[in-house]
């Protein structure tokens, strides 16, 4: 026994071993064991990760598959890595599926065990892809990732939209995961080997020719397409708004922020010492910047519930690309920390979705309007996770948002810092304003003629037989990730945690000297600057008050904002999330093109 | 001629990803994301090739173990990947069956659900 | 979007890829080079471990934890598949009815030929090790074979002598076997996955350790999940109809 890192493709093999077993036997084993079973298989492998993460400290813990150590820097193995960054993804991970499987206790129509057998093979890809330190290993594992979910997606077959959303999903994914494997190809062509360490060693001080940024290009489309930004998000919308409620949890507080730690890690290992720095910055913030204000923009004009959170996801997504973008640690840092805070967040509020779903059969805005008014306590949970993600201290939200707001601001860019603010506002207060108009009855009523509109995902119930109150199980998940969020803004030492996680991912070089040659890590630096702050309070306060200034004007503005049809700007780009895998792709590689010019450009 | 195959692969995923953007039919699509695919393996295999007799690498009894052979790595990797490929276009067209169904069409102009 | 933006879009986008693409091609070494560094770091590491197909070495001893990824995606689309094509709450599956006519001749070729391809399969699989072909290459041409009975006889005839819930277990039994041989290297020799059986001469049959087992293994799930898979997609499209229509 070698240590702790062999936990590692232990948790993917228990995970990969339990779904079997849930597939073959579902439909002779009663619903109780299924869920049980699936049930602690998770709680299993978070225990297993969250040794991981104990043990891996502020170093790396690697572990050499099948034996095949490397010799001279070179070797024919696959390494799996986990520093605290993987360490914590793991983690985070193994919470929110196991929150997810809880949330679908006994109620959710799971055909047979198929959807736990899905879930478990879903959560074997997420972590081999957190943990892989191979190219073409994280391709493989991104594609078991999407697989699974692609199913998981369409899993309501009665229901059309559904079935396009997956399909939409489907396509979209699959090819950006073709595309990153031409760019492996490319590099492997120069190179000859796959793993992330060697490649480090041999593209280090190289020159970026046209072979590097294109193959940077072509890597970083798989993972831009998982991250949902633009322009290669739109999947994110139609397949959030139809999947079932708890596997958009997973999808919205992991799968999407597993996309960007895969640009983080393929860029901070194989390119950060060619390509140079000011030329990713420029192209990640332009990026980032897009993706939010988009993001904000599409999520203020949904009256469908499921898919204004998509688009939040989607804004959010570019937060967390500005916060990468500006390529210090303290801005990776307070990512990570806003991502754990986000995570809480969005699954407590997709899973009140869920709950509103099966009481009243719509997450229409306007069909629930005034429906929801004795559920105090869904409302206060509701109110108080909507505040949460307008970025209310002391929430995790608004500790990652503060983080990486001050660190965008030391870097020179006071522009990002304002554009957190605003952003988070402005998805905080479509959240706020749909609980008002749910919970509260206030704003104008909708006249009749309004209430009819697409029904996405709402043509068939997610539960059988669900009773009228709303059962343990469901309100112990929500409760869950509630306070995990409200942990990771009050717990003293997450900053500092996820500043040195930051650190060891940025330190690219060290990667390849440990994992290749034993190096210990480099020194961190003593004290980092990441908790919480007086500005960043100030801003969190700013960010909540504009929210609901942002809800107020959504209820009361006299003329509905979705039917804003006079302005041809968002008539424009609601026009252009079509829903058309064709028009997808095309965007796809628009996006593609944009990026090759902003990175190589500037090269030639 | 030395990347002509190279560019022949490039020509096939532009040619499989430009077939999913005109397409007029579901299973179409499917088709021609299974044409990007192959565009991936061309690139694979052909820049394992290596001139000059090489053999394959696989050792009998007629060939004794030497590395004057093709690139064993990427015809593995072109394996998994065409494994990977089957059973993702399997799950897609089951998807377009059942959209067939439930819409009575497979043509992604008409299918309008997910707009805005 | 009409479909004439759309097309000018992926015009403009594709030009500038294809452009870096172009550039990138005459960046990369000249197709037929004598420098592989991976090739030569590879054969004799198979070698060493007795693996006279060095595909196979690759795939299930270097680099098994991609093919432990592989088959679980290939699991994870056969129950993926088979949920997506249940019958929903409007359907029901009725029997599938004798119809339609095979010709003499065909039926004659399939029953020749099924046998044929069976054995044909087994020695892909069971050769793995030594010569070109593996678990999976030999678990398709089993699975395709064994519906040489739909295409020489019936569907009925088909159904009569494939139980699914026999193919059913082998493919899930054959992805967990893979992951529990992993583990079980795992706890006995520390590396995932490693090759941990004793090895014999290059060349013979059972010479490779656990390369030649996990072949079989995967040649098992393959099976299991083909069949499964083409089982769902004959019952979707034969055997599932409306509620109403019966």
């Amino acid at each position: 026994m070698s240590g702790p890192a062999e936990l590692m493709p232990a948790m993917v093999a228990t995970c990969v071993v339990v779904a079997c077993v849930l597939a073959v036997a579902g439909r002779v084993l009663p619903r109780r064991v299924i869920d049980g079973l699936a049930i602690a298989t998770m709680l299993g492998v978070t225990c297993a990760a969250v040794v991981l993460l104990r043990y891996t400290g502020e170093g790396r813990r690697y572990l050499w598959m099948g034996g095949w150590g490397p010799h001279d820097g070179v070797s024919v193995g696959i390494p799996f890595v986990a520093d605290p960054a993987s360490a914590g993804l793991a983690v985070l991970v193994g919470v929110l599926t196991t929150c997810a499987l809880l949330f679908s206790w006994h109620y959710l129509d799971a055909v047979h065990g198929h959807f736990h057998a899905l879930v478990l093979l879903f959560a074997a890809g997420t972590e081999g892809f957190a943990f892989s330190g191979d190219l073409f290993d994280l391709i493989v594992f991104f594609e078991l990732m999407g697989g699974a979910a692609y199913a998981l997606t369409a899993f309501h077959i009665e229901d059309e939209t559904s079935l396009q959303g997956g399909l939409n999903f489907a396509i979209v994914n699959s090819l950006g995961a073709y595309l990153s494997l031409t760019g492996l190809a490319l590099l492997y062509a120069r190179v000859g080997q796959l793993g992330l360490p060697q490649l480090h060693d041999a593209l280090a001080h190289q020159r970026a020719d046209a072979l590097v940024v294109t193959s940077f290009v072509l890597v970083m489309t798989g993972f831009l397409v998982k991250g949902a930004l633009v322009p290669f998000h739109f999947w994110t919308a139609d397949a959030e708004a139809v999947a079932p409620t708890p596997v958009c949890v997973l999808f919205s507080g992991v799968m999407v922020e597993l996309g960007l730690y895969g640009v983080a890690r393929v860029y901070w290992t194989v390119y950060a010492e060619t390509i140079p720095a000011a030329d990713i910055r420029r192209a990640f913030l332009v990026i980032g910047a897009v993706t939010a204000v988009v993001g904000a923009v599409m999520c203020l004009g949904q009256r469908h519930f499921k898919r204004l959170l998509a688009f939040s996801t989607i804004a959010h997504m570019g937060l967390f690309m500005l916060g990468f973008a500006v390529l210090t640690p303290d801005g990776l840092g307070g990512v990570a920390v806003y991502v754990l805070g986000h995570a809480g967040v969005k699954g407590v509020l997709f899973l009140l979705a869920g709950v509103l779903l099966n009481r009243y059969g719509t997450i229409d805005e306007l069909r629930l309007f005034r429906l929801a008014r004795d559920q105090r306590l869904v409302a206060t949970v509701f109110f108080a996770a909507a505040l949460a993600l307008a970025g209310l201290p002391p929430f995790g939200t608004a500790l990652g948002k503060s983080i990486a707001e001050d660190a965008a601001a030391t870097a020179g860019y006071p522009w990002a810092t304002a554009l957190f603010v605003l952003v988070s506002a402005a998805t905080g207060g479509a959240v706020l304003r749909f609980g008002a108009r749910t919970f509260l009855g206030w704003g104008d009523t909708p006249a009749p003629d309004q209430l009819a509109g697409t029904r996405l995902g709402e043509a068939v119930p997610e539960e059988d037989d669900m009773p009228a109150r709303t059962p343990a199980t469901m309100l112990s998940a929500i409760g869950i990730l509630l306070a995990s969020a409200l942990a990771v803004g009050v717990v003293p030492g997450v900053g500092r945690a996820a500043a040195h996680a930051a650190e060891r991912l940025i330190d690219g070089k060290g990667y390849a000297g440990q994992v290749l040659a034993g190096q210990p890590p480099a020194p961190l630096l003593p004290e980092p600057a990441a908790a919480w702050t007086g500005p960043g309070i100030w801003l969190g306060l700013l960010s909540t008050l504009l929210a609901l200034v942002v809800a107020a004007a959504g209820l009361w503005s006299g003329r509905l904002r979705w039917m804003n049809v006079a302005d041809p700007v968002m008539r424009r780009l609601h026009r252009v999330h079509s829903g058309h895998v064709g028009d997808y792709v095309a965007w796809m590689f628009a996006g593609m093109a944009v990026l090759v010019a902003l990175v190589g450009l500037p090269l030639v | 001629m030395h990347v002509y195959a190279y560019l022949v692969s490039g020509y096939l995923i532009l040619a499989g990803s430009y077939g999913i953007v005109r397409s007029r039919h579901l299973v179409h699509a499917v088709v021609c994301l299974s044409v990007a695919q192959a565009g991936t393996y061309v690139l694979l295999i052909s820049i394992g090739y290596q001139h000059g007799g090489a053999t394959a690498p696989v050792f009998g009894s007629t060939t004794k173990p030497n590395t004057h052979a093709v690139d064993p790595v990427v015809q593995a990797m072109t394996l998994t990947d065409i494994v990977v490929s089957a059973t993702v276009s399997a799950l897609l067209l089951a998807l377009a069956i059942q959209i067939n169904k439930r819409q009575g069409t497979a043509d992604p102009d008409e299918l309008a659900t997910l707009r805005g | 979007m009409t479909r004439l933006t759309r097309l000018l879009v992926f015009a403009l986008g594709g030009g500038v890829v294809a452009v870096a693409f172009i550039l990138a091609a005459s960046g990369m070494p000249h197709f037929g080079t004598t420098h592989h560094l991976y090739r030569d770091l590879s054969v004799p590491a198979s070698v060493q471990h007795h693996t006279a197909n060095v595909v196979s070495a690759v795939n299930f001893d270097q680099r098994a934890v991609d093919t432990l990824g592989e088959e679980s995606i290939l699991i994870a689309s056969v129950i993926g598949a088979a949920a997506l094509l249940r019958p929903s709450e409007d359907e029901t599956e009725r029997l599938v009815p004798e119809q339609g006519r095979t010709l003499e001749a065909t039926r004659l070729v399939g029953y020749v030929m099924l046998p044929v391809t069976l054995v044909l399969g087994i020695d892909v699989v069971a050769h793995g090790g030594t010569t070109p072909g593996g678990g999976f290459q030999g678990g398709v041409v089993l699975a395709t074979g064994l519906h040489l009975l739909y295409v020489g006889g019936s569907y009925s005839a088909l159904d009569r002598l494939r139980p699914v819930t026999s193919f059913e277990i082998a493919d899930g039994a054959g992805a967990a076997a893979f992951a529990l041989l992993g583990l079980l290297g795992l706890v006995s020799t520390g590396a995932f996955l490693g090759n941990f059986l004793p090895y014999g001469v290059l060349g013979q049959i059972l010479s490779t350790g656990t390369v030649q087992v996990l072949s079989g293994i995967v040649g098992v799930e393959v099976v299991g999940g083909m069949v499964v898979l083409l089982s769902s997609f004959f019952e979707q499209e034969l055997a599932v109809r409306p509620r109403d229509d019966d």
